[in-house]
């Protein structure tokens, strides 16, 4: 069973996600935030990281540059989820090391054919 | 509020007529919902009222507009990626060898919907330079919905068209983000015509194609409609040339003018002359 990690400082989306990737076969954890992600990885690193922009503590982008620091932080595959859908947002995630882009809102089949275009799904 | 069996009558030969398609039973359900704001902006209180204003008068724009609405324009950026792959890394690999001399490769999207069909395949065509740099490359792409060809000239997507299927990298490469949308670079529009046509009519062009991609658009259509396309898609199709279908639709059982690819069931050949029924390719013609 492949695992996610969902990292999102909001409840309910954690919540909506989490169901719709148990419906696609994930075995799912989640994180409020990055600093919480990074102990998450710490545990066990995921398959698949969906990831917001704005959180407390620390932010998504935040968290992938430390991520993708790490000597074993190349091989998740993180996509953000975000509300922030400009262009300069986009660029700079790619930048960071992000495999894919989701802009909320969105629904279950973008979701899936993303994480099939990133290979996990 | 129950519609008549008249009125279904009306609107299933109302869009039989226009497209060839079936309102079959499992679609009837739906007819309410898809004609509500049709219904809305001309007053009409149900469909027994719509039906009743363009009976007998099929040509009227109001009868236009129902047809529109009742068609499935669904469709995203490479549906079926495993299919667009194979193309990437078969078809199209083998259509430059046996082009090879011409250097001109002419591709037919039949029921191309808003566009994103023919984009994918522009994308994938001019990322691969090493292969088409100095080709002559074309597709044609056709609809019966007027709308949907309005727009897929427009080639202008929302927020929830332009990321259903398009990888992010591709779409930072080739859509600019504006005040409406998403819109499609210049490039890969120049090498896209879109036109409004009828897959059951004589096809728009003589000249012949060397891949024409019919995907989910026969599956509306009943058996003798079905053979009817296939002998317009024949005649369309180069003697060597693929013909894609979607996933799921076989023509096994429909046609005997194409055989399955031995290993990748979505891509058609046309069959060995001896194999063919005159019936078959008669069929446009009926
Ligand atoms: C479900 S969409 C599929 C779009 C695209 N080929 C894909 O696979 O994503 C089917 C399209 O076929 C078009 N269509 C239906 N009947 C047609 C006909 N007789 N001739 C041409 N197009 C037709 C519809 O208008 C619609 O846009």
């Amino acid at each position: 069973m492949k695992t996610c990690l969902i990292v999102d400082d909001s409840r309910v989306i954690r919540k909506v996600s989490r169901h719709l990737l148990e419906a696609m076969g994930f075995a799912v954890s989640e994180a409020a935030d990055g600093k919480e992600a990074l102990e998450a990885c710490d545990a066990a690193m995921p398959d698949v990281i969906l990831l917001d922009w704005n959180m407390p503590v620390m932010s998504g982008i935040d968290f992938l540059g430390q991520l993708r620091a790490r000597p074993d932080g190349d091989a998740t595959k993180v996509v953000f989820c975000t509300t922030e859908n400009d262009v300069a947002h986009i660029k700079a995630a790619i930048e960071a090391g992000a495999n894919e882009y989701v802009m909320k809102p969105f629904d279950q089949e973008t979701l899936q054919i993303k994480l099939q275009l990133v290979g996990v799904a | 509020m129950q519609v008549t069996p008249a009125a279904v009558r009306i609107l299933a030969e109302l869009l039989e007529e226009f497209t060839g398609q079936e309102l079959t039973q499992t679609r009837q359900w739906r007819v309410g919902t898809a004609l509500s704001s049709v219904m809305r902006e001309h007053d009409c209180a149900d469909l027994n009222a719509l039906a009743a204003r363009i009976a007998g008068n099929y040509r009227s724009p109001l009868a236009r507009q129902v047809v529109e609405a009742l068609l499935n324009n669904e469709t995203y950026f490479f549906r079926d990626l495993a299919v667009f792959q194979d193309l990437q890394d078969t078809v199209l690999p083998a259509l430059a060898q046996a082009r090879a001399e011409k250097r001109r490769l002419s591709i037919w999207c039949a029921g191309c919907s808003t566009g994103q069909e023919a984009l994918s395949l522009a994308m994938m065509l001019a990322e691969n330079t090493a292969i088409w740099n100095d080709w002559q490359v074309e597709i044609l792409a056709t609809d019966v919905s007027e709308s949907a060809i309005r727009s897929a000239r427009k080639g202008c997507y929302n927020q929830f068209q332009i990321q259903r299927g398009l990888d992010i990298a591709r779409m930072l490469r080739w859509f600019t983000e504006t005040e409406d949308g998403w819109v499609a670079s210049e490039k890969l529009r120049n090498r896209i015509t879109y036109v409004t046509h009828n897959i059951l009519e004589t096809p728009p062009t003589t000249r012949r194609f060397d891949l024409v991609l019919c995907r989910n658009v026969l599956l509306y259509f009943d058996t003798a409609t079905r053979k009817k396309a296939y002998a317009r898609l024949d005649s369309a199709l180069a003697e060597d040339g693929y013909l894609l279908l979607g996933g799921g639709e076989a023509v096994r059982g429909h046609t005997g003018l194409f055989m399955p690819e031995k290993g990748r069931p979505s891509f058609q050949r046309p069959a060995a002359a001896s194999a063919r029924s005159g019936a078959d390719a008669m069929a446009a013609v009926r």
